[in-house]
């Protein structure tokens, strides 16, 4: 029952959240696709915008991704970062994008709000080549280290530069 | 489990007083290691047996999934979904189409939605049979596994009747299935829910209430809630940390709203909390799929050709003229589906959590962006924060209860 | 002359002896990453029971196996360790690449999977299928105890018809630069440092 009346008052936040946001952020766009709600955010303001939804109740990242813009017809910025977030008290879900333009692209990391950032930001940047200001540990994390290029650019070919034949080969004499 | 001897951290002091690295040592563990199950690799800091730290590593099965998800149309990409949590494929295929369908809003006929049903349930059945039984093997109850995976040969079984492939199905389709339920698929499914319940009754009484498995997963690897929500746990590994939440209740796709079910839930948040959790998810699965079997609706099963998004049958090919139009509007490339360059994120609750498709579309038949949101790699990353303070032993019955799939993880 | 044979002797060559022996005590190393892996989990579970076959006492320390089995796709970032394990086990040994991942890359044809482990170390069997069926798997096996009852030797001499062949390889270099930072690869630096004919992994 104590259960169901919190969830009653966090629902009530989270319906009014969107507006609240728009008091708070001027200029906030906000759009509807599939019943999905979606705010642009800046990367200067990005801190302070998490910090409050997390107040409002959106309390898990979902998760943190990237679409890189280079080839879409009519876009004018590159990078576009997308964070899922939903609120585990009222099921609601919130998706924020940032854009991000090279070179040199990089925005405020939120890992020190949500931990599961640490890791979709760490994989962001090994992608997309995405600097994450603050992050504890910006690491490669699915590449290996002395790989270079960040292979979901859309300037990378899908079947890469000729990195996968770069080892040596062994014969049976080698055995 | 090779112990590197460069690898023992040696001090340097000259000092008095014994410092950290006088005796703690690095063990590498993994990427090749039978317990890993797959290819993860972690690297251990102990003081004798106890783990004082983890550094999980991963990436050793990164093979571009969604790379390749921007060159293959929504219909062939499918087949690379079997490919990423491989012991569940046709609970990624359903993610998939479900992602896509909601970017391209298609509503699926009643019959597909049942059916799709049946077939993610029969996945998750499956799933949690492995991933239990990995637990068990790795604790050391290797009857327990046999156990599981003979029932897996049975649902194994029922897929290949249905379309064709044991394990990697490719069943979805933009708007349908490939193949319609027949009489003989509904009869083993039927079969599959009469005789499995005493076999899950066998295992819990195998393993359940055996001393040493409830001694070495009980209060191991505890994952306490607000952890759970703040490290993005989802699924059975979140539940077992006493979030309420399933997207299966809270978000109802396909079916789900139509049936009775339990959201299976404990507090203890352990090793020994997710094994129950699974457990008994199987039996709602089991109470799910009896509700679905015998209310299959009748009707189409794809998307009618006036929607010109599924294929027609053959039949229908060669009998109407909507249908040959439509085959051939389908076929032909950039006369297909009216995609909006557009996007959007659609989730199911996978047997491992919530599995996601961030698809972006740019008005062609082929995806721009095909994210997928793994629940494996958050609950890796929690790994380090569940092992520090238990044993070596316990590695492995904290990495099996995660049920950490590299493919999924790395994609 | 003619020697007489008490009753229970047998006249053999010692080749084939040492071929039979080693034919029907196959101890399989499964370097298991992908798919293929919960099927040739399958091949060794309840339903196919490998053991059947003699090859079923799987050990996972390369240095008490003669048969790698590579089953799923073999990335980037792996190969350093399959090569590492495949140097680790003892002669003879054998290797089946399990799968259309393992012997041609199979659907992924992207920029971290090795199109192929036979590039980069030696394969005796292929297994075609995406994944293969374990009755697939389980004729491999029989095929490979055949393979080595007809071709093998006590020394290991059918081993070195592999000298003929040319190594394949090179450092491909396809945009004029090297694509890794070759003074952080240890592979690459190895290679560089040691000529191509006595190059070894650890």
């Amino acid at each position: 029952m104590a259960e169901a009346h919190s969830k009653d008052t966090v629902d009530s936040r989270a319906d009014d959240a969107i507006e609240s946001l728009a008091a708070r952020f001027p200029g906030l766009e906000s759009s509807t696709y599939r019943g999905q709600v979606r705010v642009v955010i800046g990367a200067g303001v990005a801190l302070e915008f998490f910090t409050h939804l997390k107040q409002l109740g959106f309390n898990q990242l979902i998760d943190v991704t990237c679409v890189d813009y280079l080839e879409y017809r009519g876009a004018t910025r590159r990078y576009g970062l997308v964070y899922l977030l939903t609120a585990t008290g009222t099921g609601r879900r919130l998706t924020v994008r940032l854009f991000v333009d090279d070179p040199e692209p990089a925005v405020p990391s939120i890992s020190g709000l949500w931990r599961s950032a640490n890791w979709l930001e760490r994989e962001v940047w090994d992608m997309f080549g995405i600097r994450f200001i603050g992050h504890p540990d910006l690491r490669r994390l699915l590449m290996p280290e002395e790989f270079l290029a960040h292979p979901l650019r859309k300037d990378y070919p899908l079947q890469g530069r000729g990195e996968r034949h770069n080892f040596p080969v062994l014969t049976r004499e080698d055995g | 489990m090779a112990i590197a001897p460069d690898q023992v951290t040696r001090s340097s002091s000259s000092g008095d007083g014994v410092r950290e690295e006088d005796y703690l040592w690095t063990l590498n563990f993994g990427p090749q290691h039978p317990a890993t199950h797959t290819t993860l690799r972690l690297v251990l800091k102990l003081d004798g047996e106890r783990v004082v730290d983890a550094m999980p590593e991963m990436g050793y099965l990164h093979s571009g999934f969604e790379k390749i998800g921007e060159h293959l149309t929504f219909n062939q990409y499918v087949t690379v979904t079997d490919r990423m949590n491989y012991i569940s494929p046709m609970a990624n295929n359903v993610a998939w189409h479900h992602a896509v369908e909601t970017l391209l809003g298609i509503d699926l006929t009643p019959r597909c939605k049942v059916i799709r049903t049946i077939v993610a349930e029969l996945a998750r059945v499956s799933d949690h049979l492995l991933s239990n039984g990995a637990v068990g093997l790795d604790t050391g109850a290797f009857t327990f596994f046999l156990y599981g995976f003979y029932q897996r040969e049975v649902i194994y079984d029922i897929f290949e009747t249905l379309c064709g492939a044991r394990f990697t199905n490719s069943y979805t389709r933009v708007g349908g299935v490939s193949h319609d339920f027949t009489p003989l698929v509904i009869e083993k499914i039927r079969t599959f829910l009469r005789t499995f319940p005493k076999t899950l009754d066998d295992m819990e009484r195998l393993l359940t209430r055996n001393r040493i498995f409830v001694d070495r997963t009980k209060g191991v690897g505890v994952l306490t809630r607000e952890e759970a929500i703040n490290g993005g746990a989802t699924g059975p590994v979140a539940r077992a940390s006493g979030v309420t939440r399933d997207l299966r209740k809270d978000e109802p796709y396909l079916a789900y709203a139509d049936y009775d079910f339990q959201v299976c839930c404990a507090a203890a948040g352990d090793c020994y909390s997710r094994y129950l959790v699974r457990m008994q998810e199987m039996r709602e699965s089991i109470r799910i799929l009896n509700q679905a079997i015998e209310n299959i609706p009748s009707g189409e099963v794809n998307v009618g050709i006036e929607g010109r998004l599924a294929l027609p049958s053959k039949q229908q090919v060669y009998s109407t003229i909507e249908g040959t139009i439509s085959h051939f509007e389908l076929s032909m490339s950039n006369r297909g589906f009216e995609v909006p360059r557009e996007e959007s994120y659609a989730a199911i609750e996978a047997p491992n959590g919530e599995l996601g498709f961030y698809v972006v579309g740019d008005g062609s038949e082929v995806a721009y962006r095909a994210r997928c949101r793994p629940p494996s790699v958050l609950h890796f990353s929690l790994f380090p924060q569940l092992i520090r303070g238990h044993t070596l032993s316990d590695v492995v019955a904290v990495l099996g209860s995660l049920n950490i799939i590299a493919a999924e993880l790395d994609r | 002359m003619a020697i007489e044979l008490p009753e229970n002797v047998m006249v053999s060559r010692l080749d084939e002896l040492a071929s039979w022996c080693r034919k029907n005590s196959l101890w399989p190393m499964p370097f298991a990453t992908a798919c293929c892996g919960i099927e040739l989990m399958a091949t060794g579970a309840a339903k196919h029971d490998l053991a059947r076959f003699g090859a079923e006492v799987f050990r996972f320390s390369p240095r008490q196996c003669d048969l790698m089995i590579v089953a799923g796709r073999v990335v980037m970032k792996m190969l350093p360790v399959l090569q590492r394990i495949w140097l680790q086990m003892h002669e003879p040994k054998w290797c089946i690449s399990m799968g259309a991942c393992a012997s041609t890359g199979g659907v992924f044809d992207t920029y971290a999977v090795v199109q192929g482990i036979d590039r980069f170390i030696p394969v005796d069997m292929y297994v075609p299928g995406c994944p293969p069926r374990p009755e697939q798997l389980i004729q491999a096996i029989i095929d490979l105890q055949d393979k080595i009852q007809r071709e093998g030797t006590i020394t290991g001499r059918e081993f070195d018809t592999s000298q003929r062949q040319l190594r394949k390889r090179a450092l491909v270099d396809v945009t004029g630069v090297l694509q890794v930072d070759a003074a952080r690869n240890p592979v690459i630096q190895r290679e560089l440092r040691f000529p191509r004919s006595e190059s070894r992994l650890p």
